[in-house]
């Protein structure tokens, strides 16, 4: 049977067993008429154009597909072409979001914005569009990652944004996105809460993909101009999973793509030191939605460990989880070292500084690409750039910065 | 009849509001618990919630999150607090015990066995915060009933009357009433605003109602015992706990007791008032 992915999540908000509401009553209302809201602009053209248009003119879609020569013939199989998601304003593709639920924000009448961030693209990029439309903006970041990702902070305080360090739990990403609630939670009336990954309570899963599919909708009308076919594999990194659902989701009804999220396997899996939920953890209910998290035995979330502050994340998209389920979509994961060495990779063959993130999808397709053979197509999600890696990677590669 | 609607119909014929101290399970130590139960009782508790220590408290202030720290540095899972109830009830067969938690320790657990070894371990209610009644339909619901566990969820500022059909439907025991817009400990509680919700609440639910989140102080909880059936105290005495992990559990029990005293006052001096 034939699965009508246009049909998910269901009215509940549910993929499967993963999705749901699972917030507290103090955000139900606010909830129901993100959802009601929501549910009228997705039907409307007005809505869609006016966002089409920022898109182009603003953040300066369409990002190109590039062929990477160099970078195919290094990792000797598959044809390696680069969804350029590092060329968007503010450098990643978290602005494809964040425009779209800051316009709104706007329709309901609301004056405050807030944030979650990890690697602080998702923060630089709600506080672009907050700046823009001359909101307030408070930008949760766990203090570990306001260390390790300073030149983002810069930027969202240039922006005119508050940066607050979450000092509680693990400080890292799910602390920022719990301190994040806590504030929901208290200024519901005037505030919105631009969610930047594929996860919280429903309808944020459905509303950020739907943000973000202009990725793959793109992706595919260019490999058509380009190859004339629909490629054979595409690889994105998983964190959340936004930039990954972003590209699959318009070829989850073509059976023939076969697709790869890539998790950070950190340490290495039997380390336990990692961020891949998918490739070693099991349901569970986390920040609004039951989806697969890294827990132990007792429900409690478990600490992860990425190099990459931005799929530092214990959880996962519910769509992902279900895809997983299904069958539909592969979940692997790649380690620190893996996507340190892919980053060189992409930096020497072809004078790209990819993020940290994008560079697991990297690393993957370095595997990837020569089982393929090359006479196979690949499309791999080059998510950001690694412009705010610098610090990590100067200390990597051992030189001053 | 539930142990709760038990005690709740007694102190309505007794013209008296009900106490209910929350306390996190495991803070400052899980040794302590037990022992600290039973002085809140002495102290004048009328019911007792016992919340389930969480990595990521997020409806919660900072009080208990740290309170939730100490706790789970110590180890403190789901069915240690259980073990702790069955203690408890060992030697008090009559207080009502409320587990006040979040979805995943249960999840994890699974439903049902959560449900039976609730039961088995004298567990009267369970309050999981983010678990609200949309979904609390697959398997959850049915579970807590079949084992005669009273369904307790929250009613807040910003829930529309379109809603308080579910929580009547779905819950029992009481309603607890979310007195303000933000955390556990906030320090926004707005009387006036309180006494209108209240209010209303009343004409939709025919339940007892405990009002909890930013009771401070003996006064607060005077006023809000003149609106409600029980009145929640937290953030108050947890906050009580800060520092004294290492210390005897004797500290510990005279230092909640005493931290209880005033809001038992409180709650007495507005039922005289009221009621007497």
């Amino acid at each position: 049977m034939t699965i009508d992915y246009t049909q998910f999540p269901d009215a509940r908000g549910h993929f499967g067993p993963y999705g749901g509401i699972f917030a507290p009553e103090t955000l139900m209302a606010a909830l129901a008429a993100l959802q009601a809201q929501y549910a009228t602009l997705k039907q409307d053209a007005a809505f869609w154009a006016a966002l089409a248009a920022d898109l182009r003119d603003y953040v300066g879609r369409p990002t190109p597909l590039y062929f990477a020569e160099r970078l195919t013939a290094a990792y000797g199989g598959a044809k390696i072409y680069l969804k350029r998601e590092d060329l968007n304003h503010t450098g990643a593709h978290k602005v494809n979001n964040t425009i779209g639920q800051a316009l709104l924000a706007q329709r309901l009448g609301k004056t405050r914005i807030i944030a979650e961030t990890g690697a602080g693209q998702h923060g630089v990029a709600t506080a672009t569009v907050a700046a823009r439309l001359g909101l307030e903006c408070v930008v949760y970041m766990g203090a570990d990652d306001v260390a390790r990702q300073a030149p983002n902070v810069a930027r969202m305080k240039m922006l005119g944004a508050e940066v607050v360090p979450v000092t509680s739990g693990t400080r890292t990403l799910k602390d920022a996105l719990n301190e994040a609630m806590r504030d929901w939670v208290t200024h519901v009336d005037d505030t919105f809460y631009i969610i930047g990954t594929v996860a919280g309570p429903h309808p944020y899963p459905e509303m950020v993909r739907d943000f973000q599919a202009v990725i793959g909708r793109e992706a595919k009308e260019q490999v058509m101009q380009k190859e004339g076919r629909l490629p054979d594999a595409l690889v994105a990194c998983v964190g959340g999973g936004s930039n990954a659902i972003g590209l699959f989701y318009e070829f989850l009804p073509h059976e023939e793509v076969a697709i790869y999220g890539v998790e950070a396997a950190g340490l290495g899996l039997e380390s336990g030191q990692h961020a891949a939920p998918l490739c070693a953890g099991r349901p569970g209910v986390l920040h609004g939605n039951r989806t697969y998290l890294m827990q132990d035995d007792n429900g409690q979330i478990m600490g992860t460990h990425s190099i990459s502050a931005g799929l530092d994340y214990p959880g996962v998209g519910p769509e992902h989880a279900w895809l997983k389920d299904i069958g539909r979509a592969n979940y692997v994961a790649v380690t620190d070292e893996e996507a340190l060495a892919a980053c060189r990779d992409l930096t020497r063959l072809e004078g790209i500084l990819p993020a940290l993130e994008s560079s697991h999808a990297l690393a993957y397709a370095k595997k990837l690409a020569p089982e393929l053979g090359p006479d196979k197509i690949m499309i791999v999600n080059l998510s950001g750039r690694g412009d705010k890696d610098m610090k990590t990677l100067a200390a990597v590669e051992g030189f001053e910065y | 009849m539930s142990r709760i609607a038990q005690t709740f119909d007694r102190l309505r014929r007794q013209g008296r509001t009900a106490l209910i101290p929350y306390i996190t399970a495991g803070d400052p130590h899980p040794d302590c618990t037990v022992a600290a139960m039973h002085a809140l009782v002495a102290a004048g508790a009328d019911l007792i919630e016992l919340g389930v220590p969480f990595s990521d408290p997020m409806a919660d202030g900072p009080v208990i999150q740290k309170a939730t720290e100490r706790a789970l540095a110590h180890g403190t899972s789901l069915a240690q607090v259980l073990g702790m109830v069955a203690a408890f009830r060992r030697q008090d067969p009559h207080t009502p015990v409320v587990l006040m938690g979040y979805a995943n320790p249960i999840e994890a657990m699974g439903y049902v066995p959560f449900a039976l070894q609730a039961r088995a371990a004298g567990v009267d209610g369970v309050l999981t915060v983010d678990l609200p009644p949309e979904e609390a339909l697959d398997g959850y619901l049915e579970a807590l009933k079949t084992e005669g566990l009273d369904r307790i969820f929250l009613v807040a500022p910003t829930t529309p009357v379109s809603r308080l059909q579910a929580v009547a439907d779905q819950g029992a025991g009481f309603v607890y009433y979310v007195s303000l817009k933000g955390v556990t400990g906030a320090d926004a509680l707005d009387v006036a605003d309180v006494a209108e919700h209240v209010a209303a609440l009343k004409q939709h639910i025919n339940r007892p109602i405990g009002i909890g989140f930013g009771i401070r102080d003996g006064e607060r909880a005077y006023e809000m015992a003149k609106l409600a059936d029980a009145v929640i105290v937290g953030s108050a005495l947890v906050k009580e706990m800060e520092g004294l992990q290492g210390a005897p559990c004797q500290q510990v029990v005279e230092r909640v007791a005493t931290a209880l005293a005033p809001f038992r006052a409180g709650v007495d001096r507005a039922d005289e008032e009221v009621k007497g």
